[in-house]
């Protein structure tokens, strides 16, 4: 499903990826876990299409199309979706609104008629409960004055509206208590399918009990540097970093 | 011959004898004669030229030409319910106006002249400072024809009286001097839109005066919705004068024409009044919007707010300057401004003002402007939940709007209104606001 081949990123003038391999299938879930500053939102933000990062070197193939000149919207509307670690807030556009827009849009590129109203409210109904979402949630403004946990569960609920085929989930534990990891990480694994795949960012191994990936990267000065089986994940927490990096 | 000159010489040659106030009008052309046009070396008008404006050799008058019902409907609200009244080249038409109300009076300034000649000496004026400026002297001197409204004590309008002023067929450019005299008595309310359209290419500019008084425990809210088309210019004068408890509103929406110059003046004249000046400006290429506000705390225990919100395209300009004045006695003043602008190119302008004259000491009075760009982290947010670029930036752009548009209390405006943003913005929204 995506296939990134030595990508190299700056951002004004700063190396941030130095050669990064990865190839993601459908039905797999894989964990990229890293120090500070390795670079890990970086890969996120790339593979999302930010256009602030110089693509310097490699590329990156989604579903065998090669969409490095891809602006975010059609990445997004070819079903990647990138859960933000810092969700941005937007006074003025309620949650409803915003969900509306972005469904329709992606309906849209894909030449459907936009989703009828009554259909788009059972949806909305059937996903909150999923994520034990409140009713009024809906007419907020966009994130404006949510808690962390409330922004990180209505990235999951945008989600899940948007049945993306590749998930990226940026640092998406950051934030939570471990009820609401809970209730996140079992909407996650609920959307999980085997036509779908999912990469998980984090610092902590504690997501990954909820979570469970498939694969495990340890991403160190933009470069994977060792890859492995869900026990790698299990070993850094108990040793750190550092026995990789100075290997 | 220079402009004021002409317009003084129009007048010798009788332009408005056989009308009402002939002694008034008298007075007003010879304080014409006196101040000349503004310059960009008057404090006020230091943003805005006025000049190239006046260079045009307009004609002052046009005889009245026929406007299609089917065109009509473009540019009012879709409420059968609504009153109109509706002039073409500035003269009252009897065919597009469609006025209902039995418990009040909406008609032409000329015919209020036979139908309600005390009202219309009483109030005609009343507004107005005793030394006006030019453009109100103008005005009060050779304007013609306009609106009258009056709304007898303890009277409700439900529907609201849309005002039309359209141009059509004009042989060459024009001159006009449109005039409202609202008069809304104690406990009595009403909702007012207003605006003016040119349907041709030839260039006009409208030189507007509305006076509004509003009585004791009243409320009247007014419209402007200015999108006339890019040959038009507009000074568009507002005078308002509250007694105790009002509420009046005064809401204005730029979106067209080339030039606009906002004077909007309110006199709080009873205790516990409350006046709210909003204003969306939504402008690109070679246009110009200027709003000067004036609010007058000359008594205590008022209340007063303002809330525009610019949006700046290409190489637009904007200009704003709120000025308030707390009298000395004038004490428990709440006085509240807000001026915010987006910028959306570098050459884009806007010159914001905030004027604060307080001479009493127990008063809240609080003004910020602010002046950014579109939010980068934003778009991107949305852009990656597949919504296209252009799409993303209205929607930043409704969102920044919002808290205007949200105070609309006619939900066929509010729908118009969002009709025309997003036509101007070159998207099809369907977010309900």
């Amino acid at each position: 499903m995506l296939k990134i081949e030595n990508l190299n990123a700056s951002i004004e003038g700063n190396k941030i990826l130095t050669g990064i391999n990865l190839c993601v299938k459908a039905g797999e879930v894989h964990a990229i876990m890293g120090p500070n500053g390795s670079g890990k939102s970086t890969l996120s933000s790339v593979i999302a299409g930010r256009e602030e990062y110089e693509i310097e070197n490699g590329s990156i193939d989604f579903n065998d199309m090669n969409i490095m000149e891809l602006s975010p919207e059609e990445r997004s509307q070819k079903g990647i979706f990138l859960s933000f670690q810092y969700p941005t807030e937007i006074p003025g556009v309620s949650v409803s609104n915003f969900i509306k827009s972005s469904l329709n849009e992606i309906r849209k590129a894909k030449g459907l008629e936009p989703m009828p109203a009554s259909d788009l409210l059972k949806m909305m109904k059937e996903k909150m409960e999923l994520l034990d979402i409140k009713k009024g949630f809906l007419s907020r403004s966009l994130n404006q004055g949510f808690s962390g946990g409330e922004k990180k569960r209505n990235e999951i609920f945008q989600m899940a509206m948007l049945e993306p085929k590749l998930a990226i989930l940026d640092e998406t534990d950051s934030g939570l208590d471990i009820d609401a990891l809970r209730i996140v990480a079992n909407g996650v694994n609920k959307l999980k399918s085997k036509d779908n795949a999912t990469i998980v960012i984090t610092h902590y191994q504690r997501l990954l009990n909820y979570i469970v990936p498939d694969y495990v990267h340890v991403l160190y000065n933009g470069k994977i540097i060792k890859s492995g089986s869900k026990e790698l994940a299990l070993e850094i927490e108990e040793k750190g970093y550092d026995w990789i990096i100075n290997k | 011959m220079k402009f004021k000159d002409k317009l003084i010489q129009a007048y010798k040659d009788g332009a408005t004898k056989g009308l009402f106030f002939q002694d008034e009008r008298e007075k007003y052309i010879t304080q014409l004669a006196k101040k000349g046009f503004p310059t960009i070396k008057d404090e006020e008008w230091k943003y805005t030229n006025l000049l190239p404006i006046l260079k045009k050799d307009y004609k002052l008058s046009e005889s009245q030409t026929l406007v299609e019902q089917q065109l009509l409907r473009e540019y009012i609200l879709n409420d059968t319910n609504t009153h109109l009244i509706v002039f073409v080249n500035g003269q009252f038409s009897n065919e597009l106006s469609s006025i209902n109300i039995e418990n009040a009076f909406v008609c032409s300034l000329s015919d209020a002249e036979l139908k309600n000649p005390i009202i219309l000496k009483k109030y005609w004026g009343s507004c107005l400072p005793e030394n006006p400026d030019s453009l109100v002297a103008l005005n009060s001197a050779l304007s013609k024809n306009g609106t009258f409204i009056y709304v007898p004590k303890n009277t409700i309008i439900k529907n609201p009286i849309q005002i039309l002023y359209f141009t059509n067929g004009v042989s060459t450019d024009l001159f006009l001097q449109t005039r409202n005299l609202i008069v809304v008595e104690e406990n009595s309310q009403v909702q007012i839109t207003e605006r003016h359209q040119n349907l041709d290419d030839k260039e006009v500019f409208t030189n507007a005066l509305t006076e509004i008084n509003a009585g004791a425990n009243s409320i009247v809210d007014l419209y402007k919705i200015q999108n006339d088309n890019r040959n038009c210019s507009l000074i568009d004068n507002t005078w308002v004068k509250q007694e105790k408890t009002s509420n009046c509103s005064v809401d204005t929406f730029s979106f067209g024409g080339k030039f606009i110059r906002n004077n909007l003046n309110f006199l709080l004249n009873g205790e516990h009044a409350e006046s709210n000046m909003r204003g969306i400006t939504l402008i690109g290429k070679n246009q110009l919007v200027d709003h000067h506000t004036l609010v007058d705390h000359a008594v205590p225990n008022c209340q007063s707010n303002e809330l525009y919100k610019g949006i700046f395209d290409d190489n637009a300009k904007g200009v704003f300057n709120g000025k308030v004045m707390v009298r000395p006695d004038s004490q428990k003043t709440n006085a509240f401004q807000s001026n915010n602008n987006l910028l959306l190119t570098d050459s884009a302008s806007i010159d914001t003002k905030p004027q604060l004259e307080i001479y009493a000491d127990d008063v809240a009075c609080s003004h910020g402007c602010t002046i950014g760009q579109l939010d980068d982290e934003a778009l991107f947010y949305l852009r990656s939940r597949g919504i296209p670029l252009k799409e993303a930036q209205a929607i930043l752009m409704y969102a920044f709007a919002n808290d205007v548009l949200s105070k609309i209390k006619i939900p066929e405006l509010k729908e118009k209104l969002n009709q025309i943003i997003a036509e101007k913005l070159g998207v099809e929204l369907n977010i309900d606001l």
